[in-house]
């Protein structure tokens, strides 16, 4: 019984110890915990809640698939072929480090401002996340296992859908739950500074329009949620018995 | 009468008898000739230095036979197991396989990695079942039912290799290779990663499939014990570059004993040929 | 991969290919812009003297210093709370599990969300945006020295006791150096995401700055010459320091820990 309420103690002293500060603290701006919780109420009510969530969903949904889609392939190709691997990793170094944030100018140069030009945001928050997962996942195949493939006949579409495919499941979607944990981080910052819906909106104009804290942390709250389910969620593909083999060992 | 008496009181006290269910009649130099390796040599280039791997090899393997490649670690035995099924290229030198010289791997040749080579993503059913594409479903389930039964794993069909023990791993993979009917067999110390006393069940298991399937073999080890215990010629290997320093015919028949005075006799005199003391 | 050792890779093609890469993208780049007539997207030799302009001006090295500074701190102070507290929640895993549903609930959390509440706390000057880079680069480290803490072999444990170790000196000698490699990761990861954060910060918070520069360059005149320069330049040092992470990397005394790389 202890063994089960012990994850949750933490939590419920930091909320009780955030209680007990703003009350005594001077700082009238900083909301209680049940302000918070309000506040929620209030933007759910209002139906903002469904919509900014909505807004800030879509989104990444968009962005992330597209770099899905794009990234994967590119990846497994530059993985499988190693003179792809040399001639792309210099760009992918140092193309790396840079912000998708600083991407923001240029973005908006070339989509205006709105959904276009954060959903492109997106998809270049995830687009080398992805390329390298993928690359990591190919390289990763044992080469044992390809050499039997090859022993047995195996044609290079065989080889492919009953070799390579399954040995890099697994990785790729680590890699890719990794990844959508990222398009979150950046659609919150990316909605911050260049829309006008969205959870990280949410947060910005709350305080700007009337240092409505609670409703800003109402925001964080909800994001920090929404991020945790949808690790949660990719967390469940791995579990499925078809891939769970290639987590035997973690 | 003493030697009776201490042969029989060896027998019941070391009572491990290789397991085998015919017995088996010696190989006739007129059997055909199955693997020609001519003249191979294999050249390894690493940050600019060449080193020599083999050295101008040749042997002849005849069908059905059991050839043991001995040698300890690292001489380069595994490399030439690899060249002859065709994974690596020679640098000098060919290997001709029913006459046809070999460019590359090949459904009929099938190699035996240890247990490693297993799929993890597979069941013990999908790994047997795995090069038997061709096949139509009625005859791929027969087959595949009758080397479970073959390796003595009934029961296990639905499960996944991490649960299976090392020594049923390696059951499955020689299934697995079995399945596809090959005519020969290359197994790379197949038994390494197993503890000695699943090793001696799975060299009686081997033999007794060998007797049943009679397929060629090449058997690539480092223990002594083994190759004399297993082969009908134990190639002996010196260490890189590697050459072939004696071919020793194991003229004992299947059952083996292993504390016969044949056994003990071409035992040591490989021993001696490698120049191992005979204490520790 | 699967390859065999007769694959000599020429020194040359390791070379050339990502060279002629990078130029044909330059290329590309140069004559598209050309091509189409745009007089607001600069073209490579723009972004060039963009950069040639602001080092002139004094600005590009300001400007690189005190991103680097804010980072420096931010980090420094993430490093130092995070070990610790990483090798905490490793050793003790019913405080980790404790803490656990904290850390899975404020991960998803952008550090730049905390951005309002920085301001409270601290005001709007250097502290905030310095505090982002802390938040954003604590998790990292505390994550990879917990999992280093986790995964260290019983059998170092036993062996130190077995030599009749203390607790301080079992932890300076057995813990702490089979540790290291995996706070290193965990160092390298977390100078990155770090890096990241501080640009995101000085677009919002500060007025200097790389990430400032970009957000400036382009309110303050459409000069997207020097808002691709900034971009080029944060990557350059982006990648030179996780280069410096990496040779760390390389010593002796933690190369064994990163045997597969």
């Amino acid at each position: 019984m202890l063994k089960r309420l012990l994850p949750f103690s933490a939590a419920a002293i930091l909320v009780i110890l955030w209680h007990i500060s703003v009350q005594w603290g001077g700082k009238s701006l900083i909301p209680t915990p049940w302000q918070v919780f309000k506040g929620i109420a209030e933007l759910a009510q209002k139906g903002l809640l469904l919509k900014y969530v909505v807004a800030s969903l879509f989104r990444v949904t968009w962005g992330y698939l597209l770099a899905v889609i794009l990234a994967v392939p590119f990846g497994l190709v530059l993985g499988w072929f190693r003179r792809g691997e040399w001639t792309f990793n210099p760009l992918i170094q140092v193309l790396r480090p840079i912000s998708p944030l600083a991407w923001i100018p240029i973005s908006i140069l070339w989509f205006g401002v709105g959904d276009v030009a954060a959903i492109f945001l997106i998809f270049l928050a995830s687009f080398l996340p992805l390329t390298v997962s993928a690359m990591n996942a190919v390289r990763g195949i044992e080469a044992i296992h390809l050499n039997i493939g090859r022993n047995f006949g195996l044609s290079q579409r065989r080889l492919i859908r009953e070799v390579i495919y399954p040995a890099v499941m697994p990785q790729l979607i680590v890699g890719l739950r990794i990844t959508l944990g990222i398009a979150w981080l950046v659609v919150v910052a990316a909605e911050m500074i260049a829309v006008n819906s969205g959870l990280g909106f949410l947060i910005i104009d709350s305080r700007n329009a009337g240092n409505r804290y609670d409703l800003v942390i109402a925001g964080m709250v909800l994001i920090g949620v929404i991020g945790l389910l949808l690790d949660l969620v990719m967390r469940k593909l791995e579990k499925l018995k078809t891939l769970r083999w290639g987590y035997a060992n973690v | 009468m003493n030697a009776q008496i201490a042969g029989e009181t060896q027998d019941a006290l070391l009572g491990l008898r290789m397991n085998a269910q015919i017995a088996r009649a010696r190989v006739t130099p007129a059997v055909k000739t199955k693997v020609q390796i001519r003249n191979l040599s294999m050249t390894f280039s690493s940050d600019g230095k060449n080193v020599e791997v083999l050295e101008d090899l040749n042997l002849d393997i005849h069908e059905g036979e059991f050839v043991c490649l001995l040698g300890p670690s690292g001489c380069g035995k595994s490399t030439l197991l690899n060249i002859v099924g065709g994974f690596i290229p020679p640098s000098r030198g060919e290997v001709d396989i029913d006459g046809e010289v070999v460019r590359g791997p090949d459904a009929r040749r099938i190699f035996v990695f240890q247990e490693r080579g297993v799929f993890p993503w597979l069941t013990v059913e999908g790994n047997i079942g795995f090069g038997l594409f061709n096949l139509s479903r009625q005859e791929k389930a027969r087959r595949i039912a009758h080397y479970v039964k073959l390796v003595g794993l009934q029961g296990f069909e639905q499960a996944y290799p991490q649960e299976l023990s090392g020594g049923m791993k390696q059951r499955v993979e020689v299934a697995r290779a079995l399945a596809v009917n090959p005519d020969v067999l290359y197994l790379d110390e197949p038994f390494g990663a197993l503890d000695s006393i699943t090793r001696l069940i799975m060299r009686g298991e081997l033999l007794r499939i060998w007797e049943a399937e009679k397929k060629t073999i090449l058997f690539v080890t480092h223990d002594i014990e083994e190759s004399v215990q297993l082969a009908d010629r134990v190639v002996v290997m010196s260490a890189r570059p590697a050459r072939i320093r004696r071919i020793v015919d194991i003229d004992i028949d299947h059952p083996r004993d292993i504390s016969s005075r044949r056994y003990l006799e071409l035992r040591d005199s490989i021993f001696s040929e490698i120049g191992l003391a005979h204490k520790v | 991969m699967g390859k065999s050792m007769t694959t000599s890779r020429k020194r040359w093609e390791l070379i050339l290919f990502p060279l002629g890469a990078t130029l044909l993208l330059l290329f590309v780049w140069h004559y598209a812009v050309r091509v189409s007539h745009t007089t607001i997207f600069p073209s490579p030799l723009e972004v060039l003297r963009g950069m040639g302009e602001l080092s002139s001006r004094g600005l590009l090295w300001s400007y690189m210093r005190d991103s680097l500074l804010r980072v420096a701190v931010g980090y420094a102070v993430a490093v130092c709370l995070g070990v610790p507290a990483g090798i905490a929640l490793g050793w003790y895993p019913r405080l980790a599990t404790a803490v656990n549903p904290v850390i899975q609930m404020l991960r998803p959390i952008s550090p730049l969300a905390w951005m309002p509440l920085a301001v409270i706390w601290f005001g709007v000057s250097e502290v905030a945006p310095t505090f982002l880079i802390l938040l954003a680069a604590f998790f990292p480290v505390v994550v990879s020295t917990m999992n280093g803490v986790r995964n260290l072999p019983l059998m170092y444990l036993n062996a130190g006791r077995n030599f009749g170790l203390s607790a301080a000196a079992l932890f300076r000698r057995v813990i702490f150096p089979a540790v290291l490699p995996h706070i290193l990761t965990g160092l390298r990861i977390a100078l990155g995401i770090a890096w990241l954060v501080m640009v995101a910060a000085e677009m919002i918070a500060v007025d200097s700055g790389l990430g400032y520069l970009i957000i400036d360059a382009r309110n303050a005149g459409k000069r997207y010459d020097l808002v691709v320069a900034g971009m080029v330049l944060i990557g350059v040092i982006g990648l030179c320091l996780d280069l410096l992470v990496r040779r760390t990397e390389k010593l002796k005394s933690v190369r064994w820990g990163f045997r597969a790389e």
